[in-house]
């Protein structure tokens, strides 16, 4: 009788798979890396620090920086 | 990342809409009170095309990457959080990224409009913000972790509060001990910053809830291509 009693188990229909660690790993990695750099520019290139001289970066996303919270100037 | 994108999308509606009216008036009170800060120089970029393509290109670029990593997350939360499906887990990541990543460090270091904040003091200031950007991700994730390893004594609702209150507590310590940053100029109007600061936060409210329903949406078409298919009509 205990068999017709649902566990919740990894079987269980409602509890999607696991996706092995193993193989998003690597991808987490890099597209990690890369979405980072993508927020550094929004958030703080030519503000505290700068990889490029000039202003142009800081200028062009001024207002989404102080919308987003970011400190600016 | 095209969630992020759709995301992104709609944060800036909210952003444009709600948003610049209050950075230009800030801007407007910075140029009254000119002379001692603000050198007039060339401008590089006119106000217009700041308020309109340059806003486009920070909230979006913000969504994508946003989006990238909350989908990354996504991949590892799946089937790990409890009984949670690919839509309810993207809409559950999407709520604790927005607290962790937003609504926390905000509670510290707010977002200012523009003439608020002194220029020398930019590099301590994003130091900071970025600190407790980054403290209170990995908090959450210990947390989280924390959960995980406490549910199967304690029953997975004790294990929720409990981790949460640990969060609460390590975020009110750090609260405590960095120091606090005040630099809004004298008579700067008080209904103006309230005023932006809402709309900072209804931009980020609707760029995370629109992330976790898109996502949420796009992963369990993906992953239960079965289980949303219409019942009745012919799946080609």
């Amino acid at each position: 009788m205990a068999q017709h009693v649902a566990q919740p188990t990894a079987t269980d229909p409602a509890v999607p798979a696991k996706l092995p660690l193993k193989a998003v790993a690597p991808w987490a990695v890099f597209f990690g890396i890369l979405m980072l750099i993508l927020l550094y520019f929004v958030g703080a290139e030519q503000g505290a620090t700068s990889v490029f001289s000039g202003a142009g970066v800081h200028e062009w996303v001024h207002d989404a920086r102080h919308l987003l919270g970011f400190p600016c100037h | 990342m095209l969630a992020g994108l759709g995301a992104g999308l709609l944060a800036l509606i909210v952003a444009y809409l709600l948003g610049e009216p209050n950075v230009d008036s800030a801007i407007g009170f910075e140029e009254a009170h000119a002379g001692h800060s603000h050198e007039h120089e060339v401008e590089l970029v006119s106000r217009g095309v700041q308020s309109t393509a340059g806003l486009a290109t920070g909230v979006l670029v913000y969504g994508i990457a946003f989006g990238g990593i909350a989908a990354l997350v996504h991949c590892f939360a799946l089937g790990r959080v409890g009984r949670f499906g690919p839509r309810a887990t993207a809409l559950l990541l999407s709520g604790c990224a927005l607290l962790a990543v937003y609504v926390v460090p905000f509670l510290k270091y707010p977002a200012n409009p523009p003439a608020v904040g002194n220029p020398d003091t930019i590099g301590k200031r994003t130091a900071l913000y970025f600190l407790m950007m980054v403290l209170s991700v990995l908090l959450a994730v210990a947390a989280t972790l924390l959960g995980k390893r406490l549910a199967p004594r304690i029953g997975a609702w004790y294990a929720t509060v409990a981790a949460v209150a640990a969060f609460a507590v390590v975020v009110g310590l750090a609260f405590a001990f960095l120091p606090a940053i005040n630099e809004t100029p004298e008579h700067f109007p008080a209904a103006l910053l309230w005023r932006f600061r809402l709309s900072a936060l209804a931009m980020q409210l609707t760029l995370w809830a629109g992330f976790g329903l898109l996502f949420g949406e796009l992963a369990e078409r993906l992953l239960r291509p079965a289980a949303t298919a219409v019942p009745g009509r012919a799946v080609t």
